[in-house]
């Protein structure tokens, strides 16, 4: 695009300082959105130089690995929180997909079709979430609350102690480490399957919602829903999509996560929703809806994921201490957002 | 075109017998539209005529319960706002905040943005949507700003281009001016002159006579959900139209002026509470008002002429923007309704329910609210001064049944109202506004509230009063205040020569300055 279209001519004088202020209103609602990279990069720095070994291929492939699962679920969230809604099923689709999953394969089922049921528990779980919302006027807390309580449960009825997959399933062929780059001593470029499903996730997720009607309907509707319906849009259609799409990619972080860790429990995934709203909220999401992005959301996965291998690192930090950690830095971003927020309405 | 020529072309929309029922409340009953190409047709009528709603079914917000919608001879049958977009009707919904977040070109393109081989053309969308904004004077504009970064007035213009935007057969505009200035409306009339020589059709509802007297072609006068009249806007007088809008003829008006009681009091010594310039951007001009204890001051003009939007800001419902206001002769900043009630001023709301009593308490509990709150957390009410204070209100006001245990949702209207007055004169004003206090209430209650305010002025309260029932208006007032189009156009002291055709002719009175500036084709910004 030429930018002399895109800039109107104003007199130079003027035009410079109202390139400037428009370049900042541009910018402000993605400020929450740049202090999570800049706080990521800042992470990254002091476990460099405070414990070391923290600009390793083998540290940064752990972390992608590690946490494959928490960013597809923080994708779907992101979804959801730009309409102004809120997933609270995901932990427990997790537990209930992977559960099932593990016992479908051990009783002898095929491993592709093993992940297809796994995948689809989580998109049944959220097309009844979408129902839910959209045809009967429950809020989306309680309908989505409903829908971990009964997720949890049946996986609470299928087992109540850790079941392990055989080691010869299909299924473990998606944690599976591939060498990329086959360095010095340990320190390997290594990725898994599951870290390519979430980099695809994440790729298809921004462009629907940056590159389709779609995707722009997801923020309109959170900008508000009924000006979204007056403005033609199909908001119904839109609404169910989202959820549909937050309890498939859970049913896809099932499948990641299982594979990886190769057993499944019942207790599995308790928090994950709380910790991708956390991921989607420091990564710049709005809570009250009508904007965030995808990569923020990424970005505030990766804070997460980091922050564990830091204390970890560092030993001293009691791991009991990690939630108050996470609480900080989660209200430290929502103040920010408010900042932000408020700078705008004056 | 003139509207007689119009009238030869055969009609784009037809609508007939539509009724709409929003539970026991009947919006609609029984109104035709007929709507033709290249013909702009104004819709008139008091706030809750039913203009709005009237507009809401033809764009597929609302579904009638019954009636026939046609567009070129089909029937329509809409399910959706999405399904009258795809059939060419196009409209602008008063105050629709669009989506803030998203960028302005986008907001004007949303839903029919040019697609490629990898989804949105964002460049494309961005050029058409300034193709858009340039016919409305606004092609200077940054499109991919944040919607949130424009002012309400400008966000009103992109609502109108995003309808534009569609290509709209049917374009349908309700209150499309009610926060844009001079220049602005001067523009965007320009466009909308343009649109109908294209030959769009289209519906016009605005409280601004004099807007719509220059506008349209065509007049429908709604009145209570009933269609009164459908007129050539050219031979229609202003003060028909009026009496139309607010149901009395001109004999009728002439009558009850005639029977107006004896003028009582002029204001004699200091104002108790006085403002001057007191405005708030598109809602109300600057305005000057003086009010004295022990006077009635009545505030008379259609709904939407800004009378409850004076009394809001008069009593910290809303905070001005300019202007300043003087308590006993002391500056004070009224910035919230506590702090006008500090000032010994209370202010009843139009909107019972809603912004009066609170249905689910008991009676008791809303006679002693406000001045529980005035009086804060640390010092409450004694059990037995709370009785003697509620006991005393329901007897003086006769509110019945007379238990005060009982919910104030089980009430009738009228004693609604009573409970709303006991409240506030349970913090002893020095001053009282009171918006269509007796609006919807019963006969009975309605002399006894009138009955009440002539007691109040006498026990030498201040009482400022609104009205649409210019008769009530003229029987208790001291003075009125005429407003018309959020302006104050006049202020009359009451006396034998005043009648309610006095006041139906201020308001029908053309504007002075009613040429149009020269358009000098820049943007505001």
């Amino acid at each position: 695009m030429n930018t002399a279209i895109t800039t109107p001519p104003a007199a130079p004088t003027a035009s410079r300082v109202t390139r400037l202020r428009e370049q900042l209103a541009l910018r402000a609602d993605s400020l929450p959105t740049l202090a999570a990279l800049l706080i990521f990069a800042l992470m990254l720095l002091y476990g460099e130089f405070s414990y070391g070994r923290i600009f390793q291929l083998s540290t940064l492939s752990n972390l992608l690995i590690n946490n494959a699962h928490l960013v597809i679920i923080a994708v779907g969230l992101t979804f959801v929180i730009i309409s102004g809604g809120i997933d609270l099923s995901v932990g427990a689709i997790i537990a209930l997909s992977s559960v099932s999953g593990v016992m479908l394969a051990n009783a002898g089922w095929n491993a592709g079709l093993v992940m297809l049921v796994m995948v689809l528990i989580g998109s049944g779980i959220g097309l009844a979430s979408g129902i839910l919302v959209q045809y009967f006027d429950v809020q989306p807390f309680i309908a989505t609350l409903a829908m971990m309580f009964l997720g949890r449960g049946l996986a609470s009825m299928l087992s109540t102690v850790p079941v392990r997959l055989d080691e010869s399933s299909g299924i473990l062929a998606l944690g599976t480490k591939i060498k990329i780059i086959d360095g010095p001593k340990v320190n390997d470029l290594v990725i898994t399957p599951g870290v390519l499903i979430a980099v695809a996730v994440v790729i298809i997720a921004f462009v629907i919602l940056h590159r389709t009607r779609t995707g722009r309907t997801v923020y309109a509707i959170g900008g508000s829903e009924q000006s979204a319906a007056l403005m033609g849009l199909s908001v119904a259609r839109t609404k169910l999509f989202i959820y549909l799409a937050s309890g498939t990619l859970a049913g896809i972080a099932a499948v990641v996560y299982t594979a990886r860790l190769g057993s499944a429990q019942n207790i599995t995934g308790i928090g994950w929703e709380l910790d991708a709203i956390a991921a989607a909220v420091i990564g710049g999401t709005l809570l009250t809806g009508g904007f965030g992005y995808v990569l923020g959301s990424v970005v505030g996965a990766l804070v997460l994921g980091l922050m564990n291998v830091l204390i970890t690192r560092d030993g001293g930090i009691p791991p009991e201490a990690t939630t108050i950690i996470t609480g900080a830095i989660l209200l430290v971003f929502v103040l920010l957002q408010r900042a932000v927020i408020s700078r705008q309405r004056e | 075109m003139t509207p007689d020529d119009a009238g030869a072309a055969s009609p784009r929309v037809r609508m007939r017998g539509i009724s709409v029922e929003f539970g026991p409340v009947q919006a609609l009953h029984d109104v035709d539209l007929t709507l033709r190409p290249g013909e702009i047709h104004a819709l008139m009528g008091e706030n809750g005529a039913g203009k709005s709603t009237l507009i809401n079914v033809l764009a597929g917000v609302v579904s009638p319960t019954s009636g026939r919608i046609e567009l070129d001879g089909r029937e329509l049958r809409f399910l959706s706002a999405a399904d009258a977009q795809s059939a060419g009707i196009a409209a602008v919904m008063q105050d629709v905040p669009l989506a803030r977040h998203l960028s302005i070109g986008e907001n004007v393109m949303l839903g029919h943005e040019p697609h490629g081989r990898w989804g949105i053309r964002w460049n494309q969308l961005h050029d058409q949507a300034r193709q858009m904004l340039t016919e409305l004077g606004l092609g200077d504009l940054n499109t991919r700003l944040p919607l949130r970064t424009l002012s309400p007035a400008l966000r009103q213009l992109v609502a109108i281009a995003r309808a534009m935007a569609t290509g709209p057969r049917v374009l349908l505009l309700d209150e499309p001016t009610s926060s844009l200035d001079e220049a602005e409306v001067d523009r965007l009339f320009l466009v909308l002159r343009r649109l109908r020589d294209q030959g769009v059709a289209m519906v016009f509802a605005s409280h601004f006579l004099e807007q719509v007297f220059a506008l349209s072609d065509r007049l429908t006068v709604l009145r209570a959900g009933t269609k009164i009249a459908e007129l050539p806007a050219h031979q229609v007088e202003r003060s028909q139209l009026i009496a139309m809008m607010i149901g009395r003829d001109l004999q009728d008006l002439r009558r009850i002026g005639s029977l107006r009681r004896e003028h009582r009091s002029d204001p004699a010594g200091p104002p108790y509470y006085s403002v001057r310039g007191l405005g708030q951007d598109g809602v109300l001009a600057p305005t000057d008002l003086d009010l004295h204890r022990g006077e009635v001051v009545g505030i008379a003009g259609l709904r939407g002429s800004g009378r409850t939007e004076l009394a809001r800001l008069l009593a910290g419902g809303e905070r001005a923007d300019t202007g300043q206001a003087e308590v006993a002769g002391d500056a004070v900043s009224l910035r919230s309704p506590t702090a006008a009630m500090r000032q010994r001023i209370a202010m009843a709301s139009e909107d019972r329910l809603r912004e009066g009593v609170i249905a689910g308490l008991s009676m008791r509990d809303n006679i002693a609210l406000a001045l529980q709150s005035l009086r804060g957390w640390a010092r409450p009410l004694s059990r037995a001064e709370r009785e003697e204070l509620v006991e005393a209100y329901i007897d003086q006001l006769g509110i019945a049944p007379s238990d005060p245990d009982i919910l104030v949702e089980q009430l009738s209207g009228g004693n609604q109202q009573k409970v709303l007055l006991a409240r506030w004169l349970a913090t002893r004003p020095h001053l009282v506004i009171l918006d269509e206090p007796t609006k919807g209430i019963d006969m009975r209650s309605r002399v006894e509230i009138q009955a009440l305010i002539a007691r109040l002025a006498a026990s030498h309260v201040g009482v400022v009063i609104i009205s649409s029932d210019l008769d009530e208006l003229v029987r208790l007032s001291d003075r009125i205040v005429v407003m018309k189009d959020r302006v104050k156009i006049g202020e009359v002291s009451n006396g034998p020569g005043l009648t309610v055709e006095t006041i139906v002719e201020m308001i029908a009175a053309p504007d002075e300055d009613d040429d149009v500036p020269p358009l000098d084709g820049t943007a505001p910004c």
